[in-house]
Order: C-alpha cells, then sequence, then structure tokens
C-alpha cells in the first residue's frame, strides 16, 4: 500500500479531524468556527486533488500538451468555498449578536443565562411558594 | 413556456428575493412575497398534474444534455413534494403579514421575507435538480437562509439556536459533500442517473461505502434524525412562529426525501442491503426517537418546544416506514412526509397566532385561552389529535399504513410500539388540552380577542386539509403508493 504517496489524502483526514476536534472541544463560540473552517477547508482539499491527473497539466488547450487535469472537481470547490464564506460570515455575525445580548461568547456562560430563563419559566408555571428550594439552590450557584 | 416549468419553479423565487430588498416596503413585500410563493405553488400543480398523466419530465438547463450539464428531473415523488412545500409556503406567508409584525421589529420585515423566499428556492431546487452537487448548494441556500430566518427574532436564545444549528447544519452539509466528492471519484459523473448506472460495476469498493456512510450521517444530522436532532427543539422554539410553521413543515421532510432519493434512486435498494445494515439501525433509531422525544414533549413548559419535540418522534415514524424496506413501508413513510407537515404547519400556525395576541409561547401563559380564542385552540386540539392518530384525521391515515406495514413484514412487536407510542402523545396533546380548557386564566385576560381573519383562515384551510386528506385520501395515497412503485420498480 502506497501510504506517502497518498500524502494529500492524510492532510485531508487530519486536517478534518482536527477541524471536528476543535468544534466539538472548545467553548469559545469564534474558535468553534474557526475549527468549523478548517473542517471545511480538508474538503476542498479532498476535490482539488481528486482532479489531479499524474503528469497532466493545467486545462488550457495547447498543442504542445496532451493531457490535462480534469478541471471540474476545481470549479464545484470554487462553489464549496464561496458556501464556506458564507456559513463562516454568517456564523461571525450571530455571535457578534449573542455576545451584545448575552455578554460573553463562551458557551458555559450562555447556557448559565439560558438555564436561568428556564428555571423562571418553570417557577412562573408552577408556582412559586412550593418551589423556594429550587429557587434557593440556583442562588447558591 | 410549460416546457420551462421544472426550473421556473426554482427561478421565480431566487428572482425575487433580492428584487425584495429593492421594494422595501414592507407590506407590498409581503403581498409580492405571495405572489410569488403562490406562482410556485401553481407550477407545482401543473408539474405534478403532467407527471401523474404523462410520466417523468425531464430539463436540460441551458440545453446541455444530461451528464455533463446540469439536469432538472420531475417524477412524482418529488412533483408530490413540490405540491406540498410550495402550498405550505403560500398558506403560511398569507398567516405571516400580520404574525410578523408583532414578533419582528419593523425594519426587519423586508430582510424576513427575502430570506424566507430564498429559503423557498433552496428547497424546491432540492427537489427539483437531478444533480448530486446542485443538490449541495440548493442545501446551503435553504440552510443559510433558515439559520437567518431563526436568528431574526427578537428572543435572544434564538441566536444561541441558530449558531448552533448552524454547526450542526455545516457539519451535515460537509459530510454529504464528501460522500458526493467519493462518488464522483469513483464514477466520474455527478447526475444522479447517470450514477445510479455506473454505480453497480464499483459496488464493491471501500470508497463507495465510505461514500455513502458519510452521505447517510449528513442527510440524517440534517433530518434530526434521534440523536442527531439536537439542534432542532431550541431552533424551533425560539424562532419567530412562522418560521417555526414553515421549517418544522417543510425543511425536514425535504432532506428525508434527499435520503429516500440517494438510497432507492442513486445507490440502490440491493447496495444498501448488502453494505450496512441501514434498515436495522434505522428501526433501532427510528424507535428510540419516538420513545424519547415524545416523553421528552411531555415535560416541556413551552408550547413550541413540545411540539418540536413531538416533530422529533414524528420524523422517528417516518424513518420507521423506510426500515422496513417494502414498497408499503415507503408508502408509508410518504404518506407521513405529507400528512405531518400538514399537522405541524396548522399547530405552529396556530401557536404563532396565540403568540400574536398574547405574546408568549409559556404553556402557563395558555390557561383560560379555550374561552378567548375558541377557534385558535381548536385549531390546536385539531392538530394534536391528528398527532395521536384519531380517526378521520390525516394522522390516523398515515398511522394505520405504518402499522399494516409494519404487520405485512411480520413485524407485529414494532408494531404493538407504534401504537403504545401513540398513547405518549395522547398524554402531551392532553397537558395541552388540560392549560387551555381547564386551568383557570391567570393573567388578567380582558384585552384578549380571537386571533385576526387573515390568520385564522390560514390556519383553518390547513386544518381542514388534515380533515379532508383524513376521509379523501385518493390524492395522498395514491401519488404515494405511485411514487414508491416507481422507486421500487426502478431498481
Amino acid at each position: 500500500m502506497n501510504i506517502i504517496g497518498l500524502y494529500n489524502y492524510w492532510i485531508v483526514v487530519v486536517l478534518m479531524l482536527i477541524g471536528f476536534f476543535i468544534v466539538i472541544a472548545h467553548e469559545n463560540l469564534i474558535k468553534k468556527l474557526v475549527g468549523l473552517s478548517i473542517f471545511q477547508t480538508s474538503v476542498f482539499f479532498l476535490y482539488i486533488s481528486m482532479g489531479k491527473v499524474a503528469g497532466a497539466t493545467a486545462p488550457i488547450l495547447d498543442e504542445n500538451y496532451q493531457l490535462y487535469s480534469n478541471p471540474l472537481p476545481h470549479v464545484l470547490i470554487l462553489t464549496a468555498i464561496v458556501v464556506g464564506i458564507a456559513t463562516t460570515a454568517m456564523g461571525l455575525a450571530l455571535v457578534v449578536r449573542i455576545y451584545e445580548a448575552y455578554g460573553s461568547i463562551e458557551e458555559s456562560d450562555i447556557q448559565v443565562q439560558d438555564n436561568n430563563d428556564r428555571l423562571e419559566d418553570y417557577l412562573e408555571a408552577y408556582g412559586r411558594k412550593n418551589d423556594t428550594h429550587l429557587f434557593n439552590q440556583d442562588k447558591d450557584e | 413556456m410549460t416546457a420551462h416549468f421544472p426550473i421556473l419553479q426554482v427561478i421565480i423565487p431566487l428572482l425575487a428575493a433580492p428584487l425584495c430588498l429593492f421594494i422595501r416596503i414592507p407590506r407590498i413585500v409581503g403581498i409580492f412575497a405571495i405572489l410569488v410563493s403562490a406562482t410556485a405553488f401553481f407550477i407545482s400543480c401543473s408539474l405534478l398534474q403532467e407527471v401523474v398523466t404523462g410520466g417523468t419530465l425531464s430539463y436540460q438547463l441551458g440545453g446541455w444534455a444530461a451528464p455533463w450539464g446540469i439536469e432538472y428531473r420531475i417524477d412524482k415523488l418529488n412533483g408530490y413534494l413540490l405540491l406540498l412545500v410550495s402550498g405550505i409556503s403560500t398558506i403560511v406567508l398569507v398567516a405571516a403579514q400580520t404574525s410578523i409584525s408583532k414578533e419582528l421589529p419593523e425594519n426587519r420585515h423586508t430582510f424576513f421575507y427575502t430570506a424566507y423566499l430564498l429559503c423557498l428556492t433552496g428547497l424546491l431546487g432540492i427537489l427539483a435538480t437531478a444533480d448530486a452537487f446542485n443538490l449541495f448548494v440548493f442545501l446551503e441556500i435553504s440552510a443559510l437562509s433558515s439559520y437567518t430566518l431563526i436568528a431574526i427574532g427578537t428572543d435572544r436564545r434564538a441566536l444561541t439556536a441558530s449558531y448552533q444549528y448552524l454547526v450542526m447544519g455545516t457539519i451535515g452539509a460537509t459530510f454529504i459533500i464528501i460522500g458526493v466528492g467519493l462518488m464522483y471519484m469513483m464514477t466520474g459523473t455527478l447526475n444522479m442517473y447517470d450514477l445510479a448506472e455506473r454505480l453497480p460495476a464499483v459496488y464493491e469498493s471501500k470508497t463507495v461505502l465510505s461514500a455513502f456512510g458519510f452521505f447517510i450521517v449528513g442527510v440524517c444530522l440534517k433530518l434530526a434524525l434521534f440523536p442527531l436532532h439536537l439542534w432542532l427543539p431550541n431552533a424551533y422554539a425560539y424562532a419567530p412562529s412562522i418560521t417555526t410553521a414553515f421549517l418544522a413543515a417543510t425543511s425536514t421532510k425535504v432532506a428525508v426525501y434527499v435520503l429516500i432519493r440517494y438510497i432507492f434512486s442513486i445507490f440502490g435498494i440491493e447496495f444498501v442491503d448488502m453494505s450496512l445494515p441501514l434498515g436495522d439501525i434505522f428501526l433501532f433509531l427510528g424507535l428510540t426517537g419516538i420513545f424519547v422525544a415524545s416523553v421528552a414533549a411531555i415535560y416541556q413548559l413551552n408550547i413550541k418546544r413540545l411540539f418540536a419535540y413531538s416533530s422529533v418522534a414524528q420524523i422517528g415514524y417516518i424513518i420507521l416506514g423506510l426500515a422496513i424496506e417494502t414498497e408499503l413501508g415507503l408508502t408509508a413513510t410518504l404518506l407521513h412526509l405529507f400528512n405531518h407537515a400538514l399537522m405541524k404547519a396548522a399547530i405552529f400556525l396556530a401557536i404563532g397566532a396565540v403568540v400574536y395576541r398574547i405574546g408568549s409561547a409559556q404553556l402557563s401563559h395558555y390557561a383560560g385561552l379555550g374561552k378567548k380564542m375558541p377557534w385558535t385552540m381548536a385549531a390546536i386540539v385539531a392538530g394534536g389529535l391528528s398527532l395521536i392518530g384519531v380517526p378521520l384525521t390525516v394522522g390516523f391515515v398515515s398511522k394505520w399504513y405504518l402499522v399494516v406495514a409494519l404487520l405485512d413484514k411480520g413485524w407485529w412487536p414494532v408494531a404493538v410500539l407504534v401504537l403504545i407510542s401513540s398513547l405518549i402523545a395522547v398524554i402531551y396533546v392532553w397537558r395541552v388540552v388540560e392549560w387551555i380548557y381547564l386551568t383557570p386564566p391567570r393573567i388578567i385576560t380582558d384585552e384578549i380577542k380571537e386571533a385576526p381573519m387573515s390568520q385564522l383562515i390560514p390556519i383553518w384551510i390547513l386544518v381542514l386539509a388534515n380533515i379532508y386528506f383524513g376521509v379523501d385520501t385518493r390524492l395522498t395515497v395514491g401519488v404515494s403508493k405511485l411514487a414508491a412503485q416507481s422507486l421500487f420498480g426502478v431498481n
């Protein structure tokens, strides 16, 4: 099995896992988006290396060359790059608004605030008197 | 003109979306959006009629022949779903006119309609296209615009919900594009029907197997199959009500379509059988999803979140139909796809009408509303009965077909479980009924009136459709059967 010769695919796999790991492991919303971008970029590599034909040149018609690389995957991935940019921009815009609304971009901070909101809803639905212990627990935190 | 219908269906909303930004006056933009969506609806009606009588339509974009150019192909399956998506979208837009005036600040109305039309474009495009990469592009158009539609409201929790959906949705879409890339690698084509012809030659290859794996996981993220559903409850609960009604009725259904299309038309059921125990996986995840999500629904305080969990459970039934891997099972899946869209659109629009009047989706605020808003509440209850599967509603029809398909396959324990799960649905629907009719009002409700006509009419059109298609099943069952037959016929 040709392991070194397939180095471009190794790069794809390693980048993909790095990106995926960042998305899962990091609390910071911006870092998550960085991970997501790396994850998407790995797929660009996959497509680009797929189009390469050994010993072939760029697909521009010329009398001196007979063998050309496949341009289609490259064109496809241009579209995917645009999609990736749109996704990152959208994500960053959301993070800006999240920061304005919560005053934090750490996932755990946001979760605490959301949970407090939910507790308020609970107390409102089932009455405050009977559930003071729940309310106190919240204060202790 | 009619020859260009397959593409016009997608192009009209796409071109209309940026036009909204030029019109700018919110009221006119709203009416414009209804007209655009209604046009798409009429086109899809005529397409479905043509497909049912005359067979599959194929349209070559720009006149480029199929494997090289992009092909749009309308058959019974996607003709049926195009009708559903454009129809629901039109009805929801009618209710949107008044609903968003309460839920969104004035300066965001135009953006809302723009994003809505883009989302519609994406969904219709996914359905119409026969090109695997084109499908990915439309998937992203619809996904990006739905992130906007969710986050556009004023509830801050919608922002985190939208962010979560963005991360998970992008991972799903990236998995799908990896799958498409690996298939292209092995076959050198992106056209779905060309792929179907060339894939059998490379069935043994590990690349095709991993393409299939990536693809299935990606699509299951998009359609919120348990346990990949985590983005869904918050996104539905905190988005503006109109967004919820539209997305709940259409976007997961379109993702299920993609799954069906790939399994049956591209990879073929034989490949699926020999490569992965997909039927068993779907059976297990579908059933667990039904029970876990239904039980979770019981404990929700927010009525939108409650019905969002119920959506996850309903997706379980849809997937269960696929797991049976017979023509009857597929018919049940397609029926439930259509029927669930009708129920959820009606329920979420009715909730939207309540939010319009009382400004809240907290179940406790619904106390005593049964007397104040009788028509809206009756609509929620009718939708709830349909979710349970009471006879004379659409829910009964699809559950009936599902149970028949299960018994036909000999899986009677599963059929029993499906019936038991309906009882859990009774519990969560009963909780809603209890708050609405049996709890004394908690807030001073003198100024609360029945919802405005502009919302009641669309809601009741959907409720009546729920009952009509529960009694007269010729259209839904007929087309579902034809579509299921043609999907099994291909292989």
